[in-house]
């Protein structure tokens, strides 16, 4: 009952959720682009017509073409400069960005650029367009020429951080929405691997056998069925810190889910659980061991033909404490030969390592190794920070 | 009719030991022959024993129960009648649905008794219908259902990507053997031999594992435990048994493919 969910779905499905969030929002910002490039174009046309300088189709007109061409020039060099940081991060061994796109302090002297380039490529566009003869942009001194520059660079300005800005907004909600997606997704797979069919409806026959035979026993089995599902159930609906669940609490769920696999397993398991009274009370995240421990049945004792044993320790070492889940089963080698070291084995390892990592960094680990020994098997070992409640004050 | 027999392979000690006492209930004149544990006893003595019927649990140790079916399918002498097979199954969508419209019955734990009556009144139809149909009638048809059961290696069907290289370690040197010049993988206990033309090589994978990374149309399955280059294949000749044996270019040993396989070979 390890966590049997392949990598290859997980991985797949946000990356197809990020694509379809990706096309609408691609769709999305174009409109979006092509509105405030219309919107500020039709503006300035609309003003120009107003400070009564010329007609108001040849102001729309000039005022399109001219935007028109910084836009290109503008979009052009933001991609160019895009392009060039991604080169230059390749060049020095860096790790690729996910966005290249300059920043705003960037932006700024890439805007003045653009529009510069864009100012008279647009008037010769809308020269060619109305016929008229524009004064030409270089005669610096000339009322108009700086009047269009201004014009070109404020409009340029409006557009870009109209735009940016929006966008940098939905990128930042579509990421949180991804994130989201992908926890919800995560718990989802906890709750799936957790209340795996094929355990809980073999424990379920064996109890419906055991009420005709021994119902006492088949009370004690149903108090650990209903413990573990409880501890399951809590555990996979968020609270994964360490908060007040103990050591002594987890050793509890351990033991309930290696009763219920007694009962199924018989004579071919023998279990061992050795936690020493002094760290009982030490915290622990909750279903730390348990994915371990199943493991250790599922891929280790249960495929075994002869009978096998699963030791649970908990010790302290200097300041940590380290938990320690021993089988005498088929080994990582032939566990990894028969295909059974696979995505479910992987997943369980792999979530608990993040667990870790999340909550205590370089401070705590996870290591599988082979077991030392004649009896053969694998050992999982975790040692994370020691942490014992305070005693009270005035108790003694 | 003789007293017929059951043997049943469930790995679950509780539940083997109810089945057992709902069938004593149910069908007082059926003898279990023997209650195993796991499926390499199973087959073992499922060969042995020869009973009319085996109640197979899906999922035990060494091997399933579908592998024991493919086994006992490959093995099974052809002088006594081919045991009706019960699969058992707590929670196994794929063999569910593949035998859901055959002959051969499952079971799905926690067994009823009142399913389990409705199993043994079709078992023992079929038992006294196999009074006088054709022996082999239920090899036949359990043939058919494996065959539609085993993974599919048909080209296109492989998911995985296709192996080019075999790498088989002997130390501390690691072989690369083009997969062209592989004749034959054979299972080997916890191994699978990779034979070529002038050596043979022990890699650590299992059959299953590898054939989804084989192109179907130039390895063909020819046994449980075999997977054979098609064009290292010099004759076929079939056999009495059903079974198939296979001469190689460039290796003096034979082959034996399986009857489960034997439909490979046809003269065109």
């Amino acid at each position: 009952m390890s966590l049997p969910v392949s990598p290859r779905p997980s991985a797949e499905a946000p990356e197809a959720f990020d694509a379809a969030v990706g096309s609408a929002a691609l769709k999305a910002r174009l409109r979006h682009r092509v509105l405030v490039f219309t919107v500020t174009c039709s503006t300035i046309a609309l003003l120009l017509w107003a400070m009564q300088s010329g007609g108001f189709g040849a102001n729309l007109v000039y005022s399109f073409a001219v935007g028109s061409c910084c836009w290109l020039f503008i979009e052009g060099l933001r991609r160019g400069t895009a392009v060039l940081v991604r080169w230059r991060r390749r060049w020095f061994g860096l790790p690729a960005l996910a966005n290249n796109k300059p920043g705003v302090l960037a932006t700024l002297p890439l805007v003045a650029l653009g529009a510069a380039a864009g100012a008279p490529l647009g008037l010769w566009i809308g020269d060619m367009l109305t016929g008229h003869k524009s004064p030409s942009l270089l005669q610096w001194q000339a009322p108009a020429t700086r009047v269009t520059l201004a014009i070109t660079l404020i409009a340029s300005l409006i557009i870009v951080f109209a735009i940016s800005t929006r966008e940098r907004l939905a990128e930042a909600r579509a990421a949180a929405e991804a994130a989201q997606h992908r926890a919800t997704e995560a718990q989802l797979k906890l709750l799936e691997s957790q209340l795996e069919p094929h355990m809980l409806f073999n424990t379920l026959a064996n109890l419906r056998v055991l009420i005709g035979v021994d119902p006492p026993r088949a009370q004690a089995m149903l108090d650990h069925l209903i413990a573990f599902l409880r501890a399951t159930l809590s555990a996979t609906r968020g609270d994964l810190n360490p908060g007040a669940h103990t050591l002594a609490a987890e050793f509890d769920r351990v033991a309930d889910y290696l009763a219920l696999m007694g009962l199924r397993m018989g004579a071919r398991l023998v279990v061992r659980l050795s936690l020493p009274e002094a760290l009982r009370g030490a915290a622990t995240p909750p279903l730390l061991l348990q994915p371990l421990v199943e493991n250790s049945i599922r891929h280790g004792l249960e495929p075994k033909v002869a009978p096998g044993r699963i030791e649970v320790t908990a010790m302290a070492a200097n300041d940590q404490l380290v938990l320690t889940v021993r089988d005498t089963g088929m080994g990582l080698d032939a566990e990894a030969a028969a295909g059974a070291q696979n995505a479910d084995t992987h997943f369980g390892l792999a979530q608990i390592r993040a667990r870790l990592h999340a909550l205590y960094g370089e401070r705590a680990c996870l290591t599988l190794a082979a077991a030392t020994g004649d009896e053969g098997g694998t050992v999982a070992q975790v040692r994370l920070p020691l942490s014992l409640p305070q005693p009270l004050p005035g108790a003694a | 009719m003789t007293r017929p027999t059951a043997l049943i392979a469930e790995d679950e000690p509780l539940l083997a030991e109810s089945l057992r006492s709902e069938l004593a209930r149910q069908w007082p004149e059926l003898h279990v022959a023997a209650l195993v544990g796991d499926g390499a006893s199973a087959l073992s003595h499922a060969l042995a024993l020869r009973p009319s019927l085996c109640f197979l649990d899906i999922r035990m140790p060494a091997l399933s129960g579908l592998e024991v079916a493919q086994a006992l399918a490959e093995e099974w002498p052809l002088d006594a009648p081919f045991p009706l097979l019960v699969f058992v199954t707590a929670y196994d969508q794929y063999a569910l649905k593949a035998f859901d419209v055959q002959a051969v019955d499952y079971l799905v734990k926690p067994v009823t008794p009142e399913r389990l009556a409705a199993c043994v009144a079709r078992l023992r139809a079929r038992l006294q219908r196999q009074g006088v149909a054709p022996l082999d009638q239920a090899l036949q048809q359990t043939m058919a259902q494996l065959r539609a059961l085993l993974p599919d290696v048909a080209p296109g069907a492989a998911a995985a990507p296709q192996l080019e290289v075999i790498q088989a370690q002997v130390g501390a040197v690691v072989h690369l053997v083009p997969i062209g010049d592989v004749l034959y993988f054979e299972a080997a206990d916890k191994y699978l031999r990779v034979v070529t033309a002038e050596r043979e090589h022990l890699i650590r994978t299992s059959l299953r594992e590898l054939l989804p990374q084989l192109d179907g149309r130039r390895f063909w399955q020819v046994h449980r435990g075999t997977v054979v280059q098609a064009q290292a294949i010099a004759t076929a000749r079939k056999e009495e048994s059903g079974k198939v044996t296979l001469t190689l270019r460039g290796r003096s040993e034979t082959l034996v493919a399986s009857r489960l396989y034997a439909h490979l070979f046809k003269g065109m």
